[in-house]
């Protein structure tokens, strides 16, 4: 029971960073119709950034803020130069570029800051609680990434739900020529949501770098497990992929603690493949336009 | 078969090579074995290493081309498919001594069956869910050799050895290996390209061009959708299956580290760089990813550049090639190649 119990916290922890991956993929795909396959690319690259704050003496915090404010010019950036010509091109382009960036990245990195994996510190202790007189899998650290992540996650409905831009963001993703008639700035509106789910990204870097250490591959197996959460959501719903993210998590962390943690990314791909089996648009997507 | 009716014709049009699409490839064939045989004995054992290489990629990245160029589905995992195909001969030449040619065709038959499965799931994803899952694929797949209860057999990430397989006697007692290595991938491959070349031209190649254009209008017209994607996904899996097959022998190991998600990039990039949909241009795609890593590697030893900057150039490469072309150049290679026969054709002409 116990054991039990470990495996269903650290799934939590997992799931929550998963979720978060899995909102940046969402959001991209809302707005662009495209699945981001660079988004481990960009987070590696500014989780690096942090990396280098961090061993140059800078504090968690700057090295948080630097990844940040990285992510955000890497995500316009990246719309503006590649996404934006292969937008209104058939899915295979898309696919192809982004992945072609993935790779660029990673050989960048790998040019830059060596193969060698680097750790990251926690923000906070790894050491479990003590829950009556027995140390538990889930530390302060584990809450921090629970809290930031669920943090996020109001932030983002906040800013759609409520603000003018959130409701001109929304308006693009749902119909953008209407929404160009209406006088809204669609492509500057892309730019903000590629940017907006970059920095969802490289937050969610910096929160896992301290368990799989940062390296130019080290989170091609979270992009697997973000794009699993993400559509088994269905990729068009935020909630979705928070759902999937959560689901996700405590699946692999019950395969890898009873199966052994070899396994693990061939526990996402059986998930994924059962999940599309059942429902081909995830479990809240849309799932109208079925063709054939 | 035209070209038993051509004697009655009184005037023909074209010369009998050029009706006769079955003729034409048979044609092609020859001259590819032919040209392959005179390089490979005018070149030196490394080079031939190489030009082995070339082979099995080419095959590899001619499956691929058929499934995204003809029917118009991606595969970002084509590497896991290559990997089981390298197990399933290392284990078969290893552990249950059988010879060459049943191998490759169990590697081929055994990874065009997986391919299927895969396919069947496939078939009902679309664009970024199909790349998505085939992505999990490639990232997956490898790390099923280090499972325990698996280690014992695929040999865990140590992988298993495979010994050479030795030019018959009858060739000469001094007969270099890795000519012998060359020559059976490039049969391999020109009996590929001469297979997917006539596939190409078949019922079955125009329906999964019809698939690729239009689902709805090619499931009017009578042609099953599913099907049609099923069949493409088997057949470019069981060219990546004899790839694995022939890596296996050429490298003698089948080990995880081998078919890594680099690999399957490798294999997109040789295929979108060549042109997608194009025979010839996969291999111009797979002759320049094999070659690139070394001429980079040659490159930069003699510029003294770190190991970490050389080592990642290939990578750096491939990213920015599949970016450019597809931004710049979305016919690749081949297209390029056309038009300039074009060219030449029309002055000619004129």
């Amino acid at each position: 029971m116990g054991r039990f119990l470990d495996l269903t916290l650290a799934g939590l922890t997992s799931g929550a960073v998963y979720a978060a991956v899995a909102l940046a993929l969402v959001l991209i795909w809302r707005s662009t119709r495209i699945v981001n396959f660079a988004q481990g690319g960009m987070m590696m690259i500014t989780t690096f950034l942090g990396c280098t704050v961090v061993s140059h003496g800078g504090s968690y915090w700057l090295a948080l803020a630097v990844a940040i404010a990285a992510g955000l010019v890497l995500g316009a950036v990246v719309e503006r130069v590649l996404i934006r010509p292969v937008a209104k091109r058939p899915p295979l382009d898309a696919v192809v570029v982004t992945f072609g960036l993935l790779v660029g990245l990673q050989g960048i990195a790998g040019m830059v800051f060596g193969g060698t994996p680097q750790s990251y510190p926690p923000a906070f202790s790894i050491a479990g609680f003590q829950v009556g007189g027995r140390q538990i899998l889930f530390s302060p650290n584990d809450l921090w990434i629970v809290g930031v992540v669920l943090a996020v996650m109001v932030v983002l409905a906040v800013v759609f739900r409520r603000t003018s831009a959130g409701l001109r963001m929304r308006a693009t993703a749902f119909a953008p020529e209407v929404a160009r008639l209406l006088g809204v700035r669609v492509g500057r509106m892309l730019t903000v949501g590629w940017a907006l789910a970059a920095v969802v990204g490289a937050v969610a870097g910096v929160l896992i770098a301290p368990s799989t250490f940062v390296s130019p591959t080290a989170f091609d197996a979270v992009l697997v497990f973000g794009f699993t959460a993400a559509v088994i959501g269905g990729l068009d719903s935020p909630p979705g992929a928070v759902v999937g993210g959560v689901a996700l998590g405590l699946v692999l962390s019950f395969v890898s603690g009873y199966l052994g943690p070899d396994i693990v990314t061939l526990g996402a791909l059986v998930v994924l493949i059962v999940v599309l089996m059942v429902r081909p648009h995830g479990l809240f997507g849309a799932g109208a336009r079925r063709r054939v | 078969m035209t070209e038993t009716q051509a004697p009655q014709r009184e005037a023909p049009r074209a010369p009998l090579w050029r009706r006769s699409t079955l003729l034409r490839h048979a044609c092609f064939a020859v001259l590819g074995l032919l040209g392959f045989w005179l390089l490979s004995i005018a070149l030196d054992p490394f080079a031939n290493l190489q030009l082995a290489q070339i082979a099995y990629t080419a095959i590899a990245v001619a499956g691929l081309t058929v499934l995204s160029g003809l029917s118009g589905q991606i595969s970002l995992g084509h590497g896991a498919f290559v990997a089981v195909g390298a197990y399933t001969a290392a284990l078969l030449l290893e552990n249950a001594e059988w010879s060459l040619a049943p191998v490759l065709v169990v590697a081929t038959a055994g990874t065009a069956l997986v391919g299927t499965l895969v396919g069947v799931a496939a078939a009902r994803l679309r664009g970024p869910y199909l790349a998505g899952a085939t992505l999990a694929l490639a990232v997956g797949l490898p790390s099923l050799a280090d499972y325990h209860g698996l280690r014992d057999l695929l040999g865990g990430a140590n992988g298993l050895i495979v010994s050479p397989p030795v030019p018959p006697l009858s060739l000469g007692e001094t007969f270099p290996l890795e000519r012998w290595q060359s020559w059976i991938c490039g049969i391999c491959l020109v009996v590929v390209l001469f297979l997917l070349a006539n596939l190409s031209r078949s019922r079955l190649g125009r329906d999964m061009r019809l698939v690729r254009e239009d689902e709805d209008a090619a499931a009017l017209s009578g042609v099953h959708v599913a099907r049609t994607q099923i069949l493409a996904f088997c057949v470019s899996a069981g060219c990546a299956g004899l790839a694995g097959g022939l890596f296996a022998i050429v490298n003698n190991l089948a080990a995880p580290g081998a078919f890594t998600l680099a690999l399957s990039l490798s294999l997109l990039t040789a295929a979108v760089l060549g042109g997608l949909g194009s025979l010839a241009g996969a291999v111009y795609g797979a002759v320049i990813v094999t070659l690139l890593p070394n001429w980079s590697t040659d490159l930069a030893q003699q510029a003294d550049l770190p190991r970490a900057v050389y080592a990642n150039i290939p990578l750096v490469l491939y990213g920015l090639v599949l970016i450019l072309v597809i931004l710049a150049f979305p016919g690749g290679i081949q297209s390029g190649v056309r038009r300039i026969g074009r060219l030449l054709r029309r002055n000619r002409k004129n």
